[in-house]
């Protein structure tokens, strides 16, 4: 994509003197206090809120390693985060008593199926063909779940019980909103770092140089197809896990989010916060959410909140393609 | 010998023709919501994520007109032209930014547009979904169905409607403006051909076909703000199945998918049968992945 354009400027914190692994791991210490803290001083809905918004911030940030990372826009995330939701379900619903390492698997397990399908058939396609491409496959589940009533409670979903948070011979004991929320902050920040030094590893750099010329890249002599799946399956595990996350902490599963919309929400929270950076998409996502909070209190439940966002949205593609973190791309993929 | 004529007695070849008859009818609807869609792709480049709401607004704006006058015809030829404007000054403000840019920043872009349009819709027009009444009454028997006149009557208009737009694509003045600028944007433009206007153009040609079909297709079934994904979404399957941005590919894609759905209603649950189209996609993407319905490319 044409966003993704070298930046030049150097930023502020480089004329410190401090070396930028100190001031990165200082920001990421920074942040994760803050984060850490944030329960304990807010109040029960705003707690709720904050670790729906970390769970939103995954899903967006599994699909940045494919749009930002890779060049290929997913429109079909949907499909992985529902699987990873509803393979949660299952595993929540089949074993007494529930669960949270079987929910994991499970989700995981139903997401990467989901992934193994939709990388094989459309990473043979590039660009908007594979946009349209996963945007079908999406669909696909979507109907599937929608339909298949006997198995997945059809249009009203499934309702379970939330684990307890177990770490094995150590310690059991029910979910609190804090412990949710630390526990999901521990999956968010550790993905985060996996997938940071996923992208700097020379596997990450193959992607960068598929998206910047895939021809050549192939031309090197690198399986660039395979490659593709791969990021493909990596990026839907994520999306699962967040799915995952979301089924444990709403202890329901519903096919409104299989439903595209989801996608295409993934993509906004990508797009707002700044493609590329995987730090964009977890801002984007909150800001997406409390936007649309902020303007449902100001004018009730009825309001089309989509109407602002998506003007918004449009403006930013237009006048800010970079997104909102783009300016810090470069320092923080360094 | 026994277990094959069984066989084809099980076929039901009453349920067949009618199918056939309603694949056809949807078939041509969809070709001309296709016919738009690919049209637009082909000369700008853009994946018109909107086009299914152009499609609803377009069945709207004939809700009102209709409405306000109690005529048919005047309600499809108004919401054409309303669209159509509305269309020309979508692209002005959103798209033209954007031309040179990667054609993703426009999938993107429509696809804002797409969820601004549909909430408005939702908004509007509230989520119970409204009736215009057939414009016209007459049935004739197909079996033991009294099938509406006015389906045959909407086929033999979507096709009056594409057949007209292809003959001004190949006579009139700003059709060969178009097809230059299919061709080669930047000796279109050395040529002194108006690609800015051409492309504002065709995208507002677009919008008027998806409302046309709107408005069409609003007495069958309804109009309600979330009508069209599910055609924007059959229209893109139609559109890789047929060859992108290839004209006479996206209306046999469009008769043949619509055709394969209908009888797979036959055996199927509707919602159930959308599931054929995708397999159809899949073998396409798998086998021919330019498109069934284009020559082999060199």
């Amino acid at each position: 994509m044409t966003t993704t354009a070298p930046l030049d400027k150097p930023l502020p914190l480089e004329r410190t003197g401090l070396s930028h692994t100190t001031v990165f791991w200082l920001g990421f210490a920074v942040v994760m206090a803050v984060l850490i803290a944030a329960p304990i001083y807010l109040p029960e809905f705003w707690r709720r809120f904050l670790t729906e918004a970390l769970i939103w911030g995954l899903l967006a940030m599994s699909s940045d390693l494919l749009i930002g990372y890779t060049g290929m826009v997913s429109f079909g995330h949907s499909a992985f985060f529902g699987l990873g939701m509803y393979g949660a379900a299952g595993a929540l619903i089949a074993f007494k008593p529930p669960n949270l390492w079987l929910a994991i698997v499970f989700g995981l397990a139903g997401a990467a199926g989901a992934a193994l399908f939709v990388a094989y058939f459309s990473t043979r396609l590039r660009d908007i063909y594979f946009a349209i491409t996963t945007l079908i496959f999406s669909q696909i589940f979507y109907v599937i779940i929608f339909t298949w009533t006997s198995v997945t409670g059809g249009e009203n979903g499934l309702i379970f019980d939330r684990p307890h948070l177990t770490i094995p011979f150590i310690y059991n004991a029910r979910f609190t909103s804090t412990t949710l929320h630390w526990f999901v902050l521990a999956v968010v920040a550790a993905s985060y770092l996996f997938l940071r030094r996923l992208t700097q590893s020379p596997f990450g750099m193959v992607l960068q140089s598929i998206r910047e010329n895939e021809p050549r890249t192939r031309a090197i002599g690198y399986p660039v197809a395979r490659y593709k799946m791969v990021a493909v399956m990596l990026s839907g595990l994520f999306a699962g896990l967040a799915g995952v996350l979301y089924a444990v902490q709403n202890e329901f599963a519903a096919p409104n989010f299989v439903f595209f919309l989801t996608s295409g929400e993934t993509v906004i929270y990508n797009v707002m916060g700044g493609i590329g950076t995987l730090v964009g998409p977890i801002v984007g996502a909150g800001v997406f959410q409390l936007a649309r909070e902020l303007l449902s209190r100001l004018f009730g439940d009825q309001f089309p909140y989509l109407i602002p966002l998506g003007i918004l949205f449009i403006a930013i593609i237009i006048f800010l393609p970079q997104g909102l973190l783009g300016f810090a791309r470069r320092w923080l993929n360094r | 010998m026994d277990a094959v004529s069984h066989f084809f007695h099980a076929i039901p070849i009453d349920l067949i023709i009618i199918q056939t008859v309603n694949g056809i009818v949807t078939g041509m609807i969809l070709a001309l919501i296709a016919s738009g869609l690919t049209l637009i792709f082909g000369i700008m480049d853009v994946v018109n994520f909107a086009h299914g709401e152009l499609f609803m607004l377009g069945a709207y704006v004939g809700v009102v007109v209709i409405a306000a006058t109690g005529n048919f015809w005047l309600g499809l030829v108004a919401s054409a032209l309303i669209v159509a404007i509305f269309g020309a000054a979508l692209q002005i403000v959103t798209l033209r930014p954007l031309i040179g840019r990667d054609p993703l920043n426009t999938i993107l872009a429509t696809f804002g547009i797409s969820l601004v349009l549909q909430n408005y819709a939702l908004w509007q027009f509230g989520p119970v979904s409204r009736k215009i009444p057939d414009p016209m009454s007459a049935h004739f028997t197909l079996f033991y169905l009294q099938y509406p006149w006015y389906r045959i009557v909407i086929a033999g208009l979507s096709a009056a409607i594409i057949g007209g737009f292809y003959l001004f694509l190949k006579y009139s003045k700003f059709g060969i403006w178009i097809r230059a600028t299919a061709q080669d944007r930047v000796m279109a433009q050395a040529m002194g051909i108006p690609v800015p206007l051409v492309y504002t153009g065709v995208f507002a040609i677009g919008s008027a076909m998806a409302a046309a079909s709107g408005v069409l297709f609003a007495p069958t079934t309804g109009v309600d703000h979330s009508m069209g994904l599910d055609w924007v979404l059959k229209a893109f399957i139609v559109v890789v199945v047929g060859g992108m941005g290839n004209l006479g590919g996206s209306i046999a894609a469009a008769i043949f998918i619509s055709l394969l759905e209908s009888y797979a209603a036959i055996w199927l649950d509707p919602s159930q049968a959308v599931i054929v189209s995708f397999v159809v996609l899949i073998l396409t993407l798998l086998i021919r992945p330019t498109g069934l319905f284009v020559a082999t490319p060199k």
